[in-house]
């Protein structure tokens, strides 16, 4: 009698300890759909406790790019039919484009509801005047070595931009201050941030920073990576 | 290793020290030192003591019931709160160590990118900021537990206090 009680007195313990360690592996794999559902259950206020803000801050430079709107300079060259170096100000004098879109990362975390303010690649291209022969862009960060491609189609969507305005502010510096690729449709490592050239390509094979390290070069949310719909 | 941990996922803190890969590896190598600490502790320590230490932490007995639902009980060695937060803890540390390792695996091969393994590093570090600031206050601050301190740094604790808070234990000590 006494040792039946004494063992199931242990059973609580190691039950809750093994219940503890099995719900974390099983967030493992289900963490953004918990999230989803704990988001959208939760009120607003104990949300907004969580500091993050839903974003996180990946950078793979030693340091974290600081660059003055003043000094900011845009270069679009290869194949085009005269490279340019466009300024801050003659890229927001462009038409304006403006969109509400959600943000995915390919590692778990969602940024739904983004607004945007900027300009259509259609827009910015027509400065430099593509070739016929262009296939693709290569964006460069002055975060070296980063850089990711869109293919033409791509970056010609209704919904992809280069952004300078986050949320009705100007970018902030982690965000890509002060202008950064927005591409809703795809995870996030291809929305390119702080982005100071961008390269026509004439083939679209090129591989960006994290697909040359395993990682689709078509991102698409929900459709790549080992993510289905 | 919540300081680094912090800074690489608060953007505030992300813009100020701007140094991602360096406050990374400090991460990353104190998290190896850490695991690396804890396997020679139980490698080169007294495994038996450490093992009827968790068989007791595991045993949430009548007493420790009543004790958590906040009514006066008898307690042992350790109370049915520091149980609790030792089963936390070890729990925590495991899937701190395996989420961490995924976080590291998955930038390397995107094979091992799982949906959540952010998610649940992420609200493990949450819960621990609670643990861990309940704990220094109950272990430095709290006038009646913190002489339980003193048994954590020295090994040994005034006899009236350990017959007043862990009464149980005590009894179980001199019948040995």
């Amino acid at each position: 009698m006494r040792y039946n009680e004494l063992v199931n007195d242990r059973a609580i313990g190691r039950a809750a300890f093994l219940g503890l360690v099995g719900a974390g592996v099983a967030g493992l794999f289900i963490g953004r759909d918990a999230t989803r559902v704990i988001g959208s259950v939760v009120p607003a206020q104990v949300r907004n406790i969580v500091p993050s803000s839903g974003w996180r801050i990946y950078t793979i430079a030693a340091r974290m790019p600081s660059i003055r709107p003043e000094a900011y300079r845009l270069r679009i060259e290869g194949a085009v039919e005269r490279p340019v170096t466009l300024t801050l100000s003659e890229l927001r004098a462009l038409p304006r484009a403006r969109q509400v879109s959600d943000f995915h990362c390919v590692t778990g975390w969602s940024v739904d509801d983004v607004t945007w303010g900027g300009v259509r690649f259609k827009d910015v291209l027509a400065q430099a005047g593509l070739l016929p022969a262009a296939k693709a862009l290569r964006f460069v960060s002055d975060e070296v070595p980063y850089d990711d491609t869109l293919t033409l189609k791509q970056a010609l969507l209704p919904d992809v931009m280069l952004a300078f305005d986050m949320d009705g502010k100007p970018l902030r510096r982690p965000h890509g201050a002060p202008a950064r690729v927005v591409m809703p449709r795809m995870y996030g490592y291809k929305s390119v941030k702080w982005v100071t050239r961008i390269e026509v390509l004439e083939d679209d094979s090129r591989l960006g920073y994290w697909e040359q390290r395993g990682y689709d070069r078509d991102a698409w949310v929900d459709g790549s990576n080992g993510f289905t719909a | 290793m919540l300081a680094t941990g912090l800074i690489l996922y608060l953007p505030v803190l992300a813009e100020i020290v701007a140094r991602r890969n360096l406050v990374k590896n400090i991460h990353i190598w104190s998290a190896v030192a850490w695991a690396l600490l804890i396997a020679l502790i139980v490698l080169v320590g007294n495994r038996r003591r450490l093992a009827e230490d968790w068989r007791e932490i595991e045993t949430i007995d009548s007493d420790d019931r009543r004790w958590l639902a906040g009514r006066r009980a008898r307690q042992g060695k350790f109370n049915a709160g520091q149980k609790v937060n030792a089963i936390l803890t070890v729990a925590f540390a495991m899937l701190f160590a395996v989420s961490g390792f995924f976080l590291w695996l998955g930038e390397r091969n995107h094979a091992f990118i799982f949906d959540g393994t952010g998610t649940v590093h992420e609200t493990l570090t949450l819960v621990s900021v609670v643990l861990v600031a309940g704990h220094l206050y109950l272990a430095v601050l709290h006038p009646s537990t913190r002489h339980a301190l003193r048994g954590m740094t020295r090994g040994d604790v005034r006899k009236d206090w350990a017959e007043a808070h862990h009464a149980k234990w005590v009894e179980d000590e001199r019948r040995v």
